[in-house]
């Protein structure tokens, strides 16, 4: 079909993954380029700065939320099914793992090794998924958005007392490290968790559990891409535009919709088992209700309902802090050695000493106007607010009209 | 002898006082919820930094701005009275900027969105309206203090009787504003905007009424939140009572006023009882603040449209 894009004469290569050269040629080059990420100051042309330690941290921390993004994204945004429950079985999945992973002491731990801990971090969740998946399917459109609002303050609940296994609300505790072990006590077989040298490459600890991540985000993007061209995805988009409809057509509603409640609980859990290993000391307040929020956000800054959608909406919501950050502290360096408008701008927004006002403030500690935090969150509230009004489709939605664009050029369609 | 005295206050009155006066609370705040849900199809989550953001007005307007004390000497109660009223006013204008600033290009999209949006101003409003409160709560300087009455078997806060008849006021005064002529043109928008507009309503200006009387119910229950017996300021997380009402508007329904009062009464019943009674050390701490949500989630079981809501009609 050479020459025809859109010519297909067969269902098998109308569902194919990845129906273009383009596509192949695009992806093949973003993976390799992402795989040479850490090693990216000694490769001519690249951006430096990637293969920082603070950069392969952020990158790592978008790898994590993609995970669990894309299982929000097929309760949510596949299946229809608003969930704020998100972050109670990121939790869930989270102590799992400790409980698996971490050595024993004062506080539960059964010491397996990882190819243990990470799948139990899925499967438990999922499990208790399907456990609560009955009632929630009963309950639908905002009812459920309530329901599952419930779950994370009941969790957050469990969380505190349940102190033997989660070291309680000011102490936390720590969770397993990335190494990979045949089993307890044996030297790791491959250990993420300190500075080493790979294929004549010095990698450190940041790069190294970066590698790792990006490895099990594109299995999990595999898996979550496969999974919309099954029935059972099918099946979940018949239900999301229209329940009725698509019970009518044959497709058991319980069914699919219990299916991917537990399909996207395994997600959230392992996604929360990484992020607590990553970060590696967690109290119980992080699995709350603004959470679950920023998984909602993700999915649909990203575009609802398409996995490149979460993955996009992951790297713009973890990345922006940084960017924002980064901004704040260039104006305050423009403003301390300079002159000229932008200064003057730049001193009306900042606020740099305490008897200067402004509506953002970077010194440390508390003053006039919000801090950089502050700003991000105020941010954060206003791009899922604007997205919803301006653009429903999300980022996706923005890519889909340039490429339209450029599609048709220089034509208008 | 203390000791002998103590043990003649019914611990059972006591805590059906507390439980109502924190229902009252949740009934006002689920109230004002419900009517927003119903005028303007807009299921908002806001509705927590409503209350803090009006509980902070009014603390500014008594307190920082001392108005109208700053001008004239009046009787403590009458003159809070009037920076409270001020405040409501403000609020009021809050909850209108807000609907027609965010919420009017939002008209006729799907339910979800605008709750997405509502989540939105959520994160907006609670970020700055901590950043201003700061570390310590801000005083109500309510007159009432923490003055009680002691009936003998039970005491009651003075806070808590001005919350009796405040609510039972609103209440009232809600179900007067039904029955004139604004409130009918109120239920037509709630049954179909369309057919409404076609009538001669300006569904925009029901719109504004709808948020400012939600933004009011939802100061009030604010304020009421953040005197004696509860706290003794406002703090950011005055929101998290909405959280705690929302188990009271899934329990009366989304779409019934009735409901709200009734599910904010049961809801803080429950709560206050579960907090006098279920302390074995087994329950943990805090386990009457999830108590809420499991009433909410064993209604949801049992009638998934709530008790008094209208069940929802499937049509393919």
């Amino acid at each position: 079909m050479r020459g025809r894009p859109h010519l297909y004469t067969s269902y098998s290569a109308d569902q194919a993954l990845m129906p273009t050269a383009t596509k192949k040629v695009a992806l093949a080059t973003f993976l390799v380029l992402a795989v040479l990420a850490p090693i990216a100051s000694s490769i001519p042309f690249y951006p430096d700065f990637l293969g920082n330690n603070d950069w392969m941290k952020l990158l790592s921390h978008v790898a994590i939320f993609g995970i669990g993004a894309l299982g929000i994204n097929l309760l949510t945004g596949v299946a229809g099914q608003v969930s704020l429950g998100h972050a109670f079985f990121m939790g869930l999945g989270a102590y799992v793992g400790v409980v698996f992973g971490a050595p024993p002491g004062d506080l539960w731990g059964l010491g397996l090794p990882m190819w243990i801990w990470l799948p139990m971090a899925g499967i438990i969740p999922a499990a208790i998924g399907l456990l609560v998946g009955p009632a929630a399917v009963r309950v639908r459109g905002l009812y459920l958005a309530f329901a599952t609002l419930g779950l994370v303050f009941i969790g957050e609940w469990a969380w505190r007392n349940l102190k033997f296994i989660t070291g309680g609300s000011f102490a936390g505790r720590r969770f397993p490290e990335f190494q990979l072990r045949m089993w307890k006590e044996e030297e790791p077989l491959v250990d993420f968790a300190s500075d080493g040298v790979w294929l004549g490459f010095e990698i450190s600890e940041e790069a190294k559990v970066y590698l790792l991540m990006l490895g099990l985000l594109v299995v999990a993007t595999v898996l979550a891409k496969n999974l919309q061209r099954t029935r059972a995805g099918r099946a979940f988009q018949a239900i999301r535009d229209r329940d009725i409809a698509a019970e009518i057509m044959g497709v058991n509603e319980f069914k699919y919709k219990l299916m991917a409640f537990g399909i996207s609980s395994a997600y959230a859990g392992v996604a929360g088992a990484l992020f607590a290993s990553f970060v590696g000391r967690q109290i119980p307040e992080t699995w709350d209700l603004f959470l679950s929020v920023e998984f909602i956000a993700i999915i649909l800054i990203g575009g609802a309902g398409t996995v490149s959608g979460a993955l996009m909406g992951s790297a713009f919501v973890i990345l922006l802090p940084r960017l924002v950050q980064d901004f704040t502290e260039w104006l305050s360096n423009v403003i301390a050695d300079g002159e000229g408008l932008l200064a003057t701008v730049a001193d009306v927004v900042l606020s740099v000493s305490p008897d200067d006002f402004g509506v953002v403030n970077v010194l440390p500690g508390a003053g006039p106007g919000l801090s950089v935090f502050q700003l991000n969150q105020v941010l954060f509230g206003l791009l899922v607010i604007l997205f919803m009004i301006f653009e429903p489709l999300g980022l996706y939605g923005i890519w889909l009209r340039i490429r339209n664009y450029w599609k048709g050029w220089p034509f208008t369609y | 002898m203390e000791i002998l005295a103590q043990a003649e206050y019914s611990q059972l009155a006591g805590t059906i006082v507390s439980g109502l006066s924190l229902g009252t609370i949740y009934a006002l705040l689920a109230m004002g919820f419900v009517i927003i849900f119903k005028a303007t199809q807009v299921v908002n989550f806001a509705h927590g930094a409503l209350a803090t953001v009006g509980a902070f007005i009014t603390a500014g307007v008594a307190v920082e701005l001392n108005f109208p004390g700053r001008f004239l000497d009046l009787p403590p109660l009458l003159g809070w009275s009037i920076s409270v009223v001020t405040a409501l006013a403000l609020s009021a204008l809050v909850g209108i900027l807000l609907e027609r600033v965010f919420l009017r290009p939002m008209v006729g999209e799907d339910l979800f969105s605008v709750a997405i949006v509502t989540l939105g101003m959520n994160v907006i409003l609670m970020t700055i309206v901590t950043d201003y409160i700061g570390p310590d709560p801000r005083s109500m300087a309510d007159p009432w203090g923490d003055a009680a009455a002691d009936l003998g078997f039970v005491i009651i806060a003075h806070t808590e009787i001005a919350q009796f008849l405040v609510a039972a006021a609103l209440v009232l005064l809600v179900g007067v504003f039904f029955r004139s002529r604004t409130g009918v043109a109120m239920r037509a928008t709630a049954f179909d905007q369309e057919a409404a507009r076609a009538q001669g309503i300006n569904v925009g200006v029901i719109f504004a009424i709808a948020w400012a009387i939600g933004a009011v119910l939802a100061t009030v229950g604010g304020i009421f939140g953040s005197v004696y017996p509860r706290r003794i300021g406002v703090f950011p997380d005055t929101a998290f009572l909405v959280f705690r009402a929302f188990p009271a508007i899934i329990l009366g329904g989304l779409d019934s006023v009735v409901g709200a009062v009734v599910g904010g009464l049961a809801v803080g019943v429950a709560e206050a009882a579960a907090g006098s009674y279920l302390n074995h050390p087994l329950f943990g701490t805090g386990f009457s603040g999830i108590v809420p949500y499991l009433v909410m989630m064993i209604v949801l079981f049992i009638r998934p449209y709530g008790i008094f809501g209208t069940e929802e009609v499937r049509r393919v």
